[in-house]
């Protein structure tokens, strides 16, 4: 069924229609309508759940990793300061190989205070063992937390959906909402391996030496260091059961593609833009002034960010004479984080290849700061023309 | 109110494997394995950091025979709502849920979950062991660790602040129950947890735990030191039923006798307060004298 709503809703529906157990969450802008949309479920009996109306992010994740913990389908929602409150919990959760999912609904952090989007937020969550997946559009935010909790299930790993306060958050657009019973049979309820039960008691996360020990009945079992690679281990091999994820969608929903990439234009382009969420979208627009100017121009949307999907990036990307990285986020003292694992990527191959093209870092919209179209058309010639910068080079500074 | 256990009646069921990592003489060892007997089998511990943490044992051994989830430190209350989430989600009204945290994961880092738990009225009940002081990473001061006494971090004058009153904090939160207990008297602790078992909401549980290596005495006194700090009217053992403060075991008999020790007494038993100096201990034993004058004329009321 279509129906027009803002992006927000569209992540309660999918929420709703996963039938997640349990649901904490604390108010921050702008997640608030998202988490306000699922206590109204739950309040109306819409949605059979337990709503945790928590006192900190901090809480909230550890509501979610609790009731993981004891065999319950777990969601939370956040934006900026909120997700670094949780900063601790997110990498416990991880550690602890919880399928939680949570949707980051992409704002600047402070300080100083603003509410406005950019990336910022979820970048700065990289490296904490959380998948992340990027959306553009409200079809991929509804399409993508269904997508997540089946992925997350599937490799005991938490899920991040990531998309752009404001810009999808509270914009509205059409959407279709998948029908329940293709939801209930491609997520099927969460019967996790081992949990909290009294009759099976197991004591979870407990201190774990430096090496491998042997148990009671002689059995050697892993160290802190087999535990943290079997985390990374698993993350790559997410990139093959994200593949699988999507295709069994494709096959029940009928909508689906490069589960990795989502490409435009791409194919015979010289000059390839890269980037997260609803900026890759606008940048199609780009691509076609260029295009019309006779600029092989083309525009490369990454749907995961964490596993990143380095072998499609790198074909993605071989032969092209430039690739152009435009982000909503930096590495502070460096530049923006994906144009160096885009660069990484890139290097990782370039003996396959032999050429390396040109990578041009572009920082835009930094605490909300308007992205103009004709902006981003301006430095994506330029860029295509000669080396704009060495540096990342800010669009629309006024210093 | 039930018959009051005996050390005869006290259930032989362990849950508490023996040999466990804690120190000799462990106040927690008694409170934790009598504690657990009166919670039972169909319970799920939350723990977070602390003195606990050690005690269960290191990974791939446990010594809690209770399914236990491990959590951050300031997480504890939170985690415990989520897990009674879980068993709401699949018809489990029967389960216990108990979080064990020390008095800094209560009194200090874990205040604020705590207190959002217990506003939100979630069915669990918290223990915090308070040793007064953060014994596990080496003695420093705690929001319970009392005025005067040494610490790792307060090492030449002792704490100048009062102890913060926890139990207090959480009676304020109109907890259906709120016990204030001590591990030198684990039958008194084992009665309150069964009294509570049935109530709803929150319950909130306060032990005083005798900590040798941080209170700096002999580990085969830590009864006679918790029993000090009860006998000499420091550190009273009561439960609050809604709203009504009910003094227990060897605090109610207090009341009867109408006789305290001195304070000066439980003061001289352990090295951190070797800095007190009279004045101080006058000042506090006014203190004690004042609040039971109180009791005494309740009592008499």
């Amino acid at each position: 069924m279509h129906i027009i709503e803002n992006g927000n809703v569209a992540a309660a529906i999918g929420v709703r229609l996963c039938r997640a157990n349990v649901i904490a969450a604390y108010p921050i802008t702008p997640q608030t309508p998202l988490t306000e949309k699922l206590s109204e479920y739950v309040e109306a009996g819409e949605m059979k759940a337990e709503y945790i109306p928590v006192e900190s992010e901090h809480s909230a994740m550890a509501v979610c990793i609790a009731a993981s913990s004891a065999g319950a389908r777990a969601f939370t929602a956040t934006s900026a300061n909120g997700l670094l409150y949780m900063h601790e919990q997110i990498q416990w959760a991880a550690g602890a190989r919880l399928p939680i999912v949570m949707c980051l609904v992409n704002r600047a952090v402070g300080a100083p205070w603003n509410i406005w989007n950019d990336q910022q937020d979820s970048i700065s969550q990289r490296d904490t063992g959380w998948i992340q997946m990027y959306c553009a559009d409200h079809q991929q935010i509804i399409d993508s937390v269904i997508k997540a909790f089946r992925l997350a299930e599937k490799v005991s790993i938490p899920v991040m959906v990531c998309y752009d306060g404001y810009i999808l958050s509270h914009t509205y657009m059409p959407f279709d909402v998948p029908e329940e019973r293709q939801v209930d049979e491609y997520l099927p309820p969460f019967q996790p391996e081992y949990a909290l039960r009294p009759e099976d008691p197991a004591n979870l996360n407990t201190v774990t030496l430096p090496d491998v020990r042997k148990d009671v009945h002689g059995e050697m079992a892993h160290g802190y260091m087999e535990i943290r690679y079997l985390l990374q281990e698993d993350m790559r091999k997410a990139l093959n059961v994200a593949a699988e994820v999507e295709k069994s969608f494709a096959e029940i929903f009928g909508r689906g593609g490069n589960p990795y990439l989502e490409d435009y234009r791409c194919d015979d382009a010289d000059f390839v833009a890269v980037g997260l969420g609803s900026l890759t979208y606008q940048l199609r627009v780009s691509v076609d002034t260029l295009r019309k100017e006779g600029i092989k121009a083309g525009v490369l949307g990454l749907r995961y960010y964490r596993p990143f999907p380095d072998e499609a990036i790198f074909n993605a990307l071989k032969g092209k004479k430039k690739v152009i990285v435009f982000e909503k986020a930096l590495s502070y003292g460096y530049e923006g984080a994906l144009a160096s694992d885009v660069k990484s990527a890139l290097y990782e191959y370039l003996a396959a290849t032999g050429n390396l093209p040109v990578v041009q870092n572009f920082i835009t919209g930094i605490g909300g700061r308007e992205i103009r179209t004709e902006d981003l058309t301006k430095y994506f010639r330029a860029a295509t023309q000669s080396r704009v910068s060495k540096e990342p080079f800010w669009i629309g500074l006024k210093l | 109110m039930q018959a009051k256990t005996t050390i005869l009646s006290l259930p032989t069921e362990e849950f508490v494997h023996p040999g466990t990592r804690a120190c000799t003489g462990c106040g927690l060892a008694i409170a934790y394995r009598v504690g657990l007997k009166a919670l039972g089998k169909d319970t799920i511990l939350v723990v977070p950091p602390s003195c606990l943490t050690v005690l269960q044992g290191l990974y791939p051994v446990a010594s809690t025979m209770l399914p236990c989830l491990n959590v951050t430190f300031a997480s504890t209350a939170a985690a415990a709502t989520g897990v009674l989430a879980a068993l709401k989600t699949q018809d489990n009204h029967h389960t216990t849920v108990a979080a064990w945290a020390g008095d800094g994961g209560t009194a200090d880092i874990g205040l604020q979950a705590l207190s959002g738990a217990a506003e939100r009225g979630d069915n669990f009940i918290f223990f915090c062991y308070d040793n007064e002081g953060y014994m596990n990473t080496g003695a420093q001061r705690s929001g319970t660790t009392p005025i005067g006494a040494i610490t790792a971090n307060t090492p030449f004058k002792g704490k100048a602040q009062q102890k913060k009153d926890v139990t207090a904090i959480m009676a304020a939160h109109k907890l259906s129950y709120v016990a204030a207990c001590s591990a030198a008297y684990p039958l008194d602790l084992y009665d309150k947890i069964k009294n509570c078992l049935s109530l709803p909401g929150a319950k909130y549980f306060h032990i005083h735990i005798p900590c040798p290596p941080g209170w700096g005495y002999d580990p085969r006194y830590g009864i006679k030191i918790g029993r000090l700090a009860v006998e000499t009217g420091y550190y009273d053992l009561y439960e609050i039923i809604s709203g009504r403060l009910r003094l227990t075991a060897a605090s109610e008999k207090l009341i009867e006798k109408r006789k305290l020790i001195p304070v000066r007494e439980y003061f001289r038993s352990q090295s951190r307060f070797k800095t007190l100096n009279d004045e101080q201990i006058e000042n506090i034993q006014r203190q004690i004298n004042e609040k039971w004058a109180g009791y005494y004329s309740k009592d008499e009321a």
